[in-house]
């Protein structure tokens, strides 16, 4: 099995369900770590390595989701429930800036009580006041939840946001694209359809979006592939992915910790970014991160098929939700990855490169 | 150790450094590896391909096994007379925070169902030789069920240094009030430059070292190794520290594991950070290339995590200590792992890289598989 998809790789032939399962369950680690680095350096010859410096703000913790996975929101209401004015929001995508940000990644709950023109001003002032900083705002599913309160068709939403300035999404909010493993985790947001449509009218209209996958909770290997078929189809749509960030599961302070009580742990993630940078071969680039899964397990996972480290997250509370709290500078990154044999190079929200270390 | 070799998957490794096909072949068919090849270990940038032979030289060990022992760690004192500058444990007399245990004290750092006390101190000035063997013989009769692992090469050196109490002498006796094994600490680098550069000429050299494991093999002690990296050793060093222990263990034949030790900045701060993930995975893999006459490379989680000694699990490790409880030396140096892991973690490190379990005692014995 191993010949056989080390030839498809070294023919450029795409992988197929059989192999994708192969690769989760039974491929050598090394080897597979082998193969996806070929990969990796035929798309990418230079021993580079990207990031971006950025922030991860939050504007509300306030939603109506109940996923189970979730540490971070509260229900609208509850004594812990928070929302931010248009102006608090700005504050803090200006202290990004001030601190080197080129990107600020804004996410939030799905807060039923914001109307469309809120996060309309957020986008349009940030371009406006900080227009060094490209506006890496708002999921899939807040998108929908902006469509719902504004009585706009979700299209009509993402034209909305693109005249006020908006160019690319982020990918949160995929967890695993698979009927069964949403239905489970993630009844109120909708199956694999709701994210797909976003990305795809995203794409159509001409954003850039990631996408991610959060593992290591209900999934089998192949919800994982169901996954990686969804988003390699639609890359070959309309081409609008830039990377690919596989993260895995904290449960820490969720509903699903009663079931699920650790994390998975650097093995499986080497093995996922790995598989992921054989599988999704239209995808440019495949994210390893210092933040999600220690530091020192990120330098490793740089020679499994990653050629991004995510970004320097000055601000970051869903993960912190959980009880996983990890931090770094500008200088820690870029010494992290020279340690693992890479030149750092910073890189916009597009992965256009502005500076080589 | 009898090394039995079993028969493995021998698909081929994916060698993407041509340099590395000789070293490929040989390994492969058995044969040793030289000075050179161990040099090109350590100089290689293709990670995978020298994980690989590691892998498939620990594999035809121990197949899918990876070895763990339930145990607690014991320092009966800092106290020291030395002054390495890699360590941030020792203290002199009655200097803050320097301590000192009794034997009831040690005693009751002792639980019941501990399956290897190991057992590592300074250099006292004042205990006389026997204080030791009356611990190890206390040890022994309040908890029989308890292998004790104790006294490194250097702290049996400083025996003869203190008292002249030979060390062919010492091991005996303590041999006779209980001790087990021997803990595998003290080695450093084997390198004169270095004794020098960082202060450790006070200790047992490399020759002394070398012949006292010699020693307590001859008495049927069993014996561990160690190697100090990632400070400012050449790898030139490392691969000179790599053949001597391999030439001795072809004269005594008692090591049971090399644990390669990753140098912790600590305070002392010989160099600015710990040395890289990646330079661990290539120094386990290079010891279990070299090392072919060693049963076990160990992954020590205390110094390099244990996110990258699961990993390591891939790279020729076939050990990962144990709980070790109450770990104080590299966590003296401020280590960032926790000074101690339940039987649960260490189980989840294991089971994460797809290995097999199997739970041992101070000597290898299989207490149980855990599948």
């Amino acid at each position: 099995m191993l010949a056989e998809i080390r030839a498809k790789v070294e023919g450029g032939k795409r992988l197929d369900r059989a192999d994708g399962r192969w690769l989760l369950t039974d491929a050598p680690l090394l080897d597979l770590g082998s193969l996806a680095q070929e990969m990796r350096f035929r798309m990418h010859p230079e021993k580079q390595v990207s990031f971006v410096i950025d922030s991860n703000p939050n504007y509300t913790n306030v939603c109506i989701t109940d996923c189970q996975f979730c540490a971070f929101y509260r229900k609208p209401g509850h004594p812990e429930a928070w929302t931010l004015t248009v102006e608090q929001v700005l504050e803090k995508v200006e202290s990004a800036a001030k601190g080197g940000a080129t990107t600020v990644l804004l996410q939030g709950g799905h807060n039923p009580a914001l109307p469309l023109d809120y996060y309309m001003s957020i986008v349009r002032e940030t371009r406006r006041r900080f227009p060094q900083v490209t506006p890496h705002f708002f999921t899939a599913s807040e998108i929908m939840t902006m469509a719902d309160v504004s009585g706009l068709s979700m299209p009509e939403v993402l034209t909305c946001l693109k005249t006020a300035g908006q160019t690319t999404l982020p990918g949160g909010g995929a967890e695993v694209l698979s009927e069964r493993v949403r239905k489970r985790i993630e009844p109120k947001k909708g199956g694999p359809r709701a994210w797909l449509d976003v990305h795809r009218e995203a794409h159509r209209q001409g954003f850039k979006s990631t996408a991610t996958m959060m593992y290591g909770h209900v999934e089998a290997p192949d919800d994982i592939v169901d996954h990686w078929e969804a988003i390699r189809d639609l890359q070959d749509e309309h081409g609008g992915f830039t990377a690919f960030v596989p993260w895995s599961f904290k449960p820490g302070n969720t509903l699903l910790e009663k079931w699920i009580k650790t994390y998975q742990g650097p093995n499986a993630y080497l093995r996922m970014l790995a598989a992921s940078r054989l599988y999704l071969d239209n995808f440019a680039h495949v994210q390893a991160s210092w933040f999600s899964e220690g530091k020192r397990a990120g330098q490793v996972a740089l020679h499994w098929g990653a050629d991004d480290f995510g970004g320097t997250l000055f601000e970051e509370n869903v993960h912190a939700a959980a009880d996983y709290v990890n931090k770094t500078t500008v200088d820690e990154i870029v010494i992290l990855i020279r340690e693992a044999g890479f030149t750092p190079v910073q890189r916009t929200t597009d992965y256009e490169i502005i500076k080589v270390y | 150790m009898e090394a039995r070799l079993l028969a493995v998957d021998t698909a081929p490794v994916l060698v993407r450094d041509s340099r590395l096909s000789p070293v490929w072949d040989k390994v492969r068919t058995g044969q040793r590896l030289g000075r050179e090849d161990g040099l090109l270990l350590f100089e290689t940038e293709d990670l995978h391909g020298l994980g690989g032979m590691a892998n498939f030289a620990k594999s035809r060990l121990h197949g899918d096994q990876v070895f763990f022992v339930l145990n607690r760690y014991i320092n009966p004192t800092n106290v020291c007379v030395l002054s390495c500058s890699f360590c941030d444990f020792a203290r002199k007399k009655g200097e803050a925070g320097a301590f000192e245990n009794s034997i009831e004290d040690v005693l009751d750092m002792i639980k019941p169902g501990t399956r290897e006390a190991h057992i590592v101190g300074g250099h006292h000035p004042d205990w006389p030789f026997d204080y030791f063997e009356r611990m190890i013989e206390a040890i022994h009769a309040a908890r029989p069920e308890t292998q004790i692992k104790a006294f490194t090469a250097a702290e049996i050196d400083y025996f003869w240094r203190r008292w002249k109490i030979e060390p062919l002498e010492a091991l005996t006796r303590l041999k006779k009030a209980g001790l087990h094994s021997m803990p595998g600490g003290g080695a450093e680098i084997f390198s004169r430059r270095l004794q020098k550069e960082l202060h450790y000429t006070g200790k047992a050299n490399a020759d002394r070292w070398l012949e006292i494991h010699g020693i307590a093999h001859s008495l049927g002690i069993k014996t561990n190794a160690t190697m100090l990296y990632g400070h400012i050793e050449t790898m030139a060093e490392r691969v000179e520290h790599l053949l001597r222990l391999r030439e001795q263990q072809d004269k005594s034949g008692g090591f049971l594991t090399f644990i390669p030790l990753a140098y912790q900045i600590g305070d002392t701060k010989l160099v600015p950070r710990q040395t890289p993930p990646t330079d661990d995975l290539r120094t386990i893999a290079a010891s279990r290339l070299l090392l072919d006459n060693f049963p076990h490379i160990e992954a020590y989680w205390v110094m390099i995590g244990e996110e990258t000694a699961s990993v390591a699990l891939h790279f020729g490790a076939s050990d990962v200590n144990g709980t070790l409880e109450d770990e104080k030396i590299a966590h003296a140096a401020k280590a960032a792992s926790p000074a101690g892991l339940a039987q649960e973690q260490i189980l989840r490190m294991i089971k994460d890289a797809g290995k097999v379990a199997v739970e041992r005692d101070a000597l290898y014995n299989v207490v149980k598989v855990w599948s």
